[in-house]
């Protein structure tokens, strides 16, 4: 493996790995206070216990996430260490607002674990409130640095020089709205059908029912309302990938001849020898439609592209197809949810039901994966989209690939570490806050 | 704009040391405390730094942040030639975080998980702050050659030798000792605070040991220490408050001060760290050759600099007061453990 292959190989396990993690911490923060002012309202106390269980549970997420970030902020210097002399000072804007928030974040989360029976409740509540308030913001403003990175913007690049800089104009840069929409929704989504999943299991084998019932219906709303939203943003996306980087939205849709009319091809295998796309479901004039709002119009294709500034088309397209599929899949089930809470509430306790959102537990994390690497991926081979190239920002240091094998190793038992200590947390379920009448 | 952010950046590594630091103290204490007394140092310390364990450890997100937004130079340069330090003190970090949520959290508290959080987050409370002064030590000590050609002198020569690794064990010592001096305000009775006040002792001895051993390595590298910290007049007053306070701190505990000893031992810690920050300013980094990179040069243009103080002037407008209300509100000790 050379040390830039190993380079960028540590640089999306580590941020595949943190992001997983920083969903979480984004989002349970706001289940925890929803199911948390239910009990402060009807002084039930499975709700108190629902909110305490999830909070143990958030802060083991907490805890990964933040060194798993703190890891990040230090990789991007001893990966990219050229990268960040010059976008240090021009995306720097987002990272010090989201230290800012990161801050406010953990010392809520300190009054918000300490707190129970000592502050005063609403106050309580509140700090509670605030770490899901904060933890949304960093989000947003991280997201608003990679944005950057694909449609760069705030200086001018002459020369090779990064002159008139303005960080507030790299932080509003086009792509943020688009990306930071899509991103907050899918770490609803995503973590909203995991917890469901889990809590759904629980219902199934008909252990502590009423506790997981709670809990189930709190994080498959939000679940279920962000995965209906999640295709009409993801629209959105691509208008704008198609707009700022055509390289990019020709990978994902595997699309090499450009055309009027253009074709949506849904699945099959890029072959990129002979320029087409086997097994793929075809739909005349769709991807015009999408991208521009008419069947007719013209899109760029893969053939207007020099071949050393596309991506990787096959890893781009699947990816693409994954999101897109799981996307539609968690749609159709957070539709049969809404049903069932409007009409047909008998549906609720069927194996069926249940099944059907066991199976969805992971369909939301593995979307947000692909969506990431659609993203990073279809971004090759510019770090900076148009203006450094990701070779060109790479450390000197040699040797970077033992450092990717440590770093996978610590990542994978990790990893471990935290399914163990989950699944532990939810086999006491039953011990710690079974309430017998 | 230039001159807060430097402010900023001097506070943001000054309270991780402090805060962060005392943290790594507490475990550094735990590694070197005998297995009857385990538990007891591990409860006092839980109480002491549960709540505010997220906080302490975010001065050093803030430091990093300054740095490659506002001097690029700096941060690349730290990150290259010190990328194997920088390395090992963040696997420090992610063991220790994680082992300390761990043990905290498992839902189930058998012995030998627990034994295994446990020896992790002591070994990586002594190896975090190790590194985190040998990354200093180098960066101060005109070991980094950016002229190097070849591996051993740019990455591992640059912070692999006798003055960074004895800054590292000072560091350590540093740390053992303000915990120490900390936790002798948490203890609830007698026997406890005996036992953190002979840690106490114990790590002030070690601690000016390691200074002595800095000072030799000095010499064996050609690095001319004496001459940075008693050759001008601000370094040396710092150092003479420093040990004018130390002497403070010793009485104030023979007395059975609580509170009075911290604030002793933290601006006896500030005041090293002023001396060796103001015989350096503006350097950050000081290379072979004279090569520095300084903050006054080595920055951002100003449209940056601006922008990212008043961000973190606004934000301490924030932050400052919550952080204050957290401390206060737990600083009573009972209570804690209602949520275990
Ligand atoms: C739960 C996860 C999830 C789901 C179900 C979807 N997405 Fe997505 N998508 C993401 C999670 C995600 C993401 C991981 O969050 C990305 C990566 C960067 C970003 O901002 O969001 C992303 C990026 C992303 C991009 C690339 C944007 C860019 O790089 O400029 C496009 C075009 C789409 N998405 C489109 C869609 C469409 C049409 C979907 C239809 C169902 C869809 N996504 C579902
Ligand atoms: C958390 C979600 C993210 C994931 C899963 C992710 C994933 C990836 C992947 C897969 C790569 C490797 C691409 C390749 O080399 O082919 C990559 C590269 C990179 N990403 Fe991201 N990324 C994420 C967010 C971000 C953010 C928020 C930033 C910065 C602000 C960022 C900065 C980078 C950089 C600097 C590289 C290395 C250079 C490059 O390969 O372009 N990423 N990331
Ligand atoms: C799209 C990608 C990312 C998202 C959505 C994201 C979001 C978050 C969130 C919500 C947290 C709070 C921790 C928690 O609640 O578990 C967090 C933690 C953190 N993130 Fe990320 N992050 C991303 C990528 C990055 C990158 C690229 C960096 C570094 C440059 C970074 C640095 C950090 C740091 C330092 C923390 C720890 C702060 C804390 O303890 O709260 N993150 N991230």
């Amino acid at each position: 493996m050379n040390d830039f292959l190993a380079a960028r190989s540590q640089m999306a396990l580590s941020l595949g790995f943190h992001i997983i993690y920083s969903c979480i911490g984004m989002v349970m923060p706001v289940f925890m206070a929803i199911s948390h002012y239910k009990y402060l309202k009807t002084q039930n106390p499975v709700y108190k216990n629902v909110t305490q269980a999830w909070s143990k549970g958030v802060a083991i997420f907490f805890a990964t996430g933040a060194v798993s970030g703190t890891m990040l902020s230090f990789e991007l210097g001893l990966l990219w260490p050229k990268f960040m002399i010059h976008a240090g000072p021009i995306f720097g804007m987002p990272f010090s607002l989201e230290g800012v928030a990161f801050f406010i974040e953990a010392i809520a989360l300190g009054f918000f674990l300490y707190g129970w029976n000592r502050l005063n409740k609403w106050f309580h509540w509140a700090t509670g409130v605030m770490v899901g308030v904060s933890g949304i913001l960093s989000g947003i403003l991280v997201v608003s640095a990679n944005s950057w990175m694909n449609s760069p913007s705030g200086f001018d690049f002459v020369n090779g020089q990064y002159l008139n800089i303005s960080p507030i104009k790299a932080m509003f840069n086009g792509a943020w709205f688009s990306e930071a929409l899509h991103m907050t929704i899918a770490a609803f989504s995503a973590t909203g059908f995991a917890v469901a999943g889990i809590h759904a299991l629980m219902i199934y084998r008909k252990q502590n029912v009423e506790f997981h019932s709670k809990a189930f219906r709190i994080a498959i709303t939000f679940g279920a309302i962000a995965a209906i939203l999640q295709p009409l943003s993801g629209d959105l996306s691509a208008k704008h990938a198609a707009k700022r980087q055509p390289a990019k939205l020709a990978a994902m849709e595997s699309y090499f001849h450009t055309q009027q009319y253009a074709p949506l091809v849904i699945g099959g295998i890029p072959d990129t020898v002979a320029k087409k796309v086997n097994y793929g479901l075809e739909l005349p004039g769709m991807l015009s439609f999408l991208v521009n709002d008419n069947f007719k119009q013209e899109v760029k294709g893969l053939d207007q592209i020099p071949t050393k500034d596309q991506p990787n088309v096959p890893v781009t397209h699947y990816a693409f197809q994954i999101m897109v599929g799981f996307g539609m899949l968690m749609m159709a089930a957070g539709i049969i949810y809404l049903i069932a809470v409007w009409k047909k509430r008998g549906w609720m306790s069927k194996g069926w039901f249940l099944k059907l959102f066991i199976y969805s537990t992971p369909l939301g994390f593995i979307a947000l994966e692909a969506g990431w690497t659609v993203t990073e991926v279809g971004r090759q081979p510019w770090i900076i989209q148009d203006v450094m190239r990701t070779a060109d920002a790479v450390t000197p240091m040699p040797g970077i690939q033992y450092s990717f094998y440590l770093f996978s190793f610590i990542y994978f038992t990790l990893s471990l570490a935290v399914i163990f200590l989950l699944q532990r947390q939810i086999k006491m379920v039953p011990e710690i806050y079974d309430i017998k009448k | 704009m230039l001159t807060v952010v430097i402010i900023f950046l001097f506070f943001a590594i000054l309270l991780y040391f402090l805060l962060g630091g005392a943290d790594f103290g507490a475990g550094i204490i735990e590694l070197f405390t005998s297995d009857t007394n385990k538990h007891r140092t591990r409860a006092t310390m839980y109480q002491a730094i549960g709540p505010i364990w997220e906080a302490n450890h975010m001065w050093l997100i803030i430091a990093v942040v300054i740095l490659f937004v506002g001097f690029p130079d700096i941060y690349s340069g730290m990150c290259t030639y010190l990328h194997i330090p920088l390395l090992a003190m963040l696997m420090g970090v992610i063991a220790r975080g994680t082992a300390f949520a761990f043990r905290n959290y498992d839902a189930i508290k058998g012995e030998r998980t627990q034994a295994l959080y446990n020896s992790i987050f002591v070994y990586s409370s002594f190896l975090t702050p190790l590194f985190l002064g040998i990354t200093a030590g180098s960066a101060l000590s005109r070991q980094i050659d950016f002229d190097a050609k070849d591996f051993l002198t740019a990455y591992v020569y640059s912070w692999f030798n006798w003055f960074s690794i004895t800054v590292g064990l000072f560091t350590v010592a540093l740390c053992g000792f303000l915990a120490a001096i900390y936790l002798i305000g948490e203890a609830t009775d007698e026997y406890d605070v005996k036992r953190f006040v002979k840690k106490a002792k114990v790590l002030n001895a070690v601690a000016f040991f390691c200074g002595g051993l800095v000072f030799l390595a000095a010499e064996t590298n050609n690095i001319r220490l004496a001459h940075w910290i008693f050759g001008n007049p601000v370094s040396l007053t710092a150092v003479i408050a420093a040990s004018i306070s130390l002497v403070l701190l010793w009485i104030s505990i023979a007395k059975g001060g609580k509170q009075l000893p911290r604030v002793f031992a933290a601006f006896q810690v500030s005041m090293i760290l002023l001396s060796v920050g103001y015989t350096h300013y503006p350097n950050f980094i000081m290379g072979k050759n004279g090569k520095n990179l300084s903050v006054l040069t080595n920055h951002a243009t100003a449209g940056t600099i601006n922008t990212l103080g008043t961000a973190l002037l606004i934000g301490s407008l924030f932050i400052l007061p919550a952080l204050f209300y957290l401390f206060y509100s737990f600083r009573e000790k009972q209570g804690v453990e209602d949520f275990h």
